[in-house]
């Protein structure tokens, strides 16, 4: 307890010098805490569009559906099983038909994927009904950026060519007849939606389907003979893969902002230590130990810490809660990294990361401040009296 | 050791290294001192006057030779026994008065008791009384930097004497203050030697604590060269 008092005299006594340590310090824990908070939000607006709008609670694959190999997609559809027909009737399933196929928008030719969905599905969220308003023979909806990409707008007619179930190529007009903005750039980049119905009807293969996405409030499935289920954990590994790639480099932004911050504590107590060390033998000789004398210098250090937390709290908190209601506006451009963020960010935070990262800071604060008072244990406290080392 | 003699030191030599060689601080020093003496070191800068201060003090130890001070053996005591022998019985007053800067006076003289644990009714009573003896008490709020040279080492004074110690240690008291402060502090010294029994020894060679001290013992290179006791000669006014 008069430690504690001391220290808390001590540092307030060392006035400006305290309190640009604080600051710099609540900067890396508002900083440290605000960027984690942006990037968990990332991470679950991400997911959680891609699960709402392709993923679902998982897939029924065909067995031979390999969406790294397209060439392997003109073999990959199969007639869909009962138990996986019951899902779909029980509206807890949509099928969904796939093949590689070519449009001819103003004379330019582009791969894409013709993807066949039924007009009525509820199971993802995309404006599949609107291929089932109009009288078209043949509707399509598209995502912006591919509507981007390939010049086309709502109304617009675009040549299509596929190859049926033998391997034949045919061609067909198909009208834009919704244009959709998505986040999920895999739904929307070279993805050309059309009826299950027509597509099945185009390649030749009534009633198959190619995979089969179940709802995300499924929990438990069937197994199927011929179709592989892949659950959540499996179709979200390649954005997980990234989001940890990711995480090693902000990793090394948070070591160099703490490191900083730590550095001018380390500085501070260093010469903290040499300016005082009169007053060091002159607290040892009252009768304090050594022991005693680096705790009280350790525990000013670590205080600087604490200092810290409640400033950047008096700060970080309003204007963490404030980004957390209304979001962070992104700049057009992030769009290009393919990741299915939207226009606004809304960081998310949990009070165990908020609470672990605060004590991972003042564990470190604690240690790097403990470190130059070994210089202590070394003091020869009738040195320290005359004010030599 | 007989039981009134508080402070005893046999062949007691301080030795330090000086590059190749070593420095004789202290050689040989035989001496002792008995309950409620009012003795100084005499001697020049250089003589080793601080060294024996420091290690009848327990802060450092002998090179050679045994120094028992309040029945310890200095150089077996541990780093805490020796702390616990400090903070309990030995009172330092030194030349630039070490008060610490964030305290208030108060708390500097405070800061002995609370090391030990006293409870606080007992501790602000204690603070209050020493402050009394030297004449500071309406001080108790200031702050270090607002005291003059004197009125600092009388709180230090005040500091030394709160937990009625067996024994100040007083190195160059009167360094760094003019001649009124100087007499003001000895005889505050003096009347506390006399009130609270305590033991003071000094180190000085400044004339105006020389002529309040009961025994001048002169040292000149570490060596003791003169031992005389004074006899309870008038005090100065
Ligand atoms: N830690 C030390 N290392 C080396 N020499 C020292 C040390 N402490 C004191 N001395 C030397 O010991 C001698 C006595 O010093 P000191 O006791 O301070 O004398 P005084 O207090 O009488 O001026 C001096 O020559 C001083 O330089
Ligand atoms: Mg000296």
């Amino acid at each position: 307890m008069m430690i504690f008092k001391l220290a808390i005299r001590n540092i307030l006594g060392a006035g400006l010098r305290t309190w640009l340590n604080v600051i710099v310090l609540s900067l890396a824990f508002v900083t440290i805490i605000l960027s984690i908070g942006i990037n968990q939000g990332l991470v679950t607006q991400i997911s959680t569009s891609m699960i709402k709008s392709e993923i679902g609670s998982g897939q029924y694959w065909q067995a031979n559906y390999d969406p790294y190999d397209p060439f392997s997609l003109q073999d990959a559809h199969a007639v869909i099983p009962g138990d996986i027909e019951d899902l779909i009737e029980q509206k807890k399933a949509v099928p969904v038909l796939l093949t590689q196929g070519t449009i001819y928008p103003q004379g330019r030719i582009m791969p894409v994927f013709l993807k066949g969905i039924p007009a009525e599905q509820a199971v993802l969220q995309m404006p599949s009904a609107a291929l089932g308003t109009g009288d078209e023979e043949l509707p399509a909806l598209v995502g912006a950026r591919m509507a981007k990409s390939a010049a086309l707008n709502l109304g617009d007619t675009v040549t299509l060519r596929w190859r049926d179930k033998n391997g034949t190529f045919d061609a067909k007009d198909a009208v834009i007849v919704h244009i959709m903005n998505t986040t999920v750039g895999t739904i929307d980049n070279m993805q050309v939606w059309l009826p299950l119905t027509k597509l099945q009807e185009m390649m030749g293969l009534p009633g198959e389907a190619s995979l089969v996405i179940v709802d995300e409030n499924i929990e438990t499935v069937p197994e199927v003979s011929g179709w592989d289920f892949k659950d959540q954990d499996f179709l979200l590994k390649d954005f997980r893969e990234l989001i940890k790639t990711r995480a090693i480099a902000r990793s090394i932004f948070y070591v160099l902002l703490l490191f900083v911050a730590v550095i001018a504590i380390f500085d501070t107590q260093f010469l903290s230590i040499f300016e005082r060390r009169k007053e060091i033998g002159t607290l040892i000789s009252l009768g304090m130990t050594k022991a005693k004398v680096i705790q009280l210098f350790t525990l000013e250090g670590a205080l600087h810490g604490f200092l810290a937390a409640l400033v950047g709290a008096a700060y970080g908190i309003p204007l963490i809660n404030y980004l957390a209601r209304r979001g962070i506006d992104l700049p057009q451009s992030s769009d290009s990294f393919g990741l299915a963020l939207g226009h606004t960010l809304y960081p998310t935070y949990s009070t165990m990361l908020v609470l672990s990262i605060t004590v991972f800071i003042l564990i470190v604060v604690t240690i790097v401040s403990y470190l130059p008072t070994r210089n202590i244990s070394k003091l020869n406290p009738t040195d320290a009296l005359r004010g030599r080392l | 050791m007989q039981d009134s003699q508080l402070i005893e030191t046999q062949n007691l030599v301080k030795k330090f290294p000086m590059g190749r060689e070593t420095l004789v601080a202290l050689d040989n020093i035989s001496l002792s001192f008995s309950k409620g003496e009012f003795s100084g070191i005499i001697g020049p800068s250089g003589s080793g006057k601080t060294t024996f201060l420091n290690i009848i003090g327990t802060l450092d130890v002998p090179s050679e030779g045994n120094v028992n001070v309040l029945g310890a053996q200095v150089e077996n005591l541990s780093h805490k026994e020796a702390a616990q022998l400090r903070n309990r019985h030995i009172g330092f007053i030194f030349q630039t008065f070490n008060l610490l800067p964030v305290y208030t006076v108060f708390e500097n003289v405070e800061f002995p008791l609370l090391l030990q644990g006293v409870p606080v009714d007992k501790r602000k009573q204690a603070v209050m009384d020493a402050l009394d003896w030297v004449g500071l008490a309406d001080r108790a709020k200031s702050r270090p930097n607002q005291l003059s040279g004197g009125e600092s080492q009388r709180v230090a004074i005040a500091r030394a004497i709160v937990k009625k110690p067996s024994l100040i240690l007083a190195d160059e008291p009167t360094a760094n203050l003019d001649a009124e402060n100087s007499h003001n502090v000895l005889q505050t010294m003096v009347q506390l030697n006399q009130e609270l029994e305590a033991t003071f020894i000094f180190s000085t060679h400044d004339e105006k604590v020389i002529q309040y001290l009961r025994r001048k013992i002169s040292l000149i290179d570490g060596k003791v060269v003169k031992d005389e006791a004074m006899d309870l000669v008038a005090q100065p006014s």
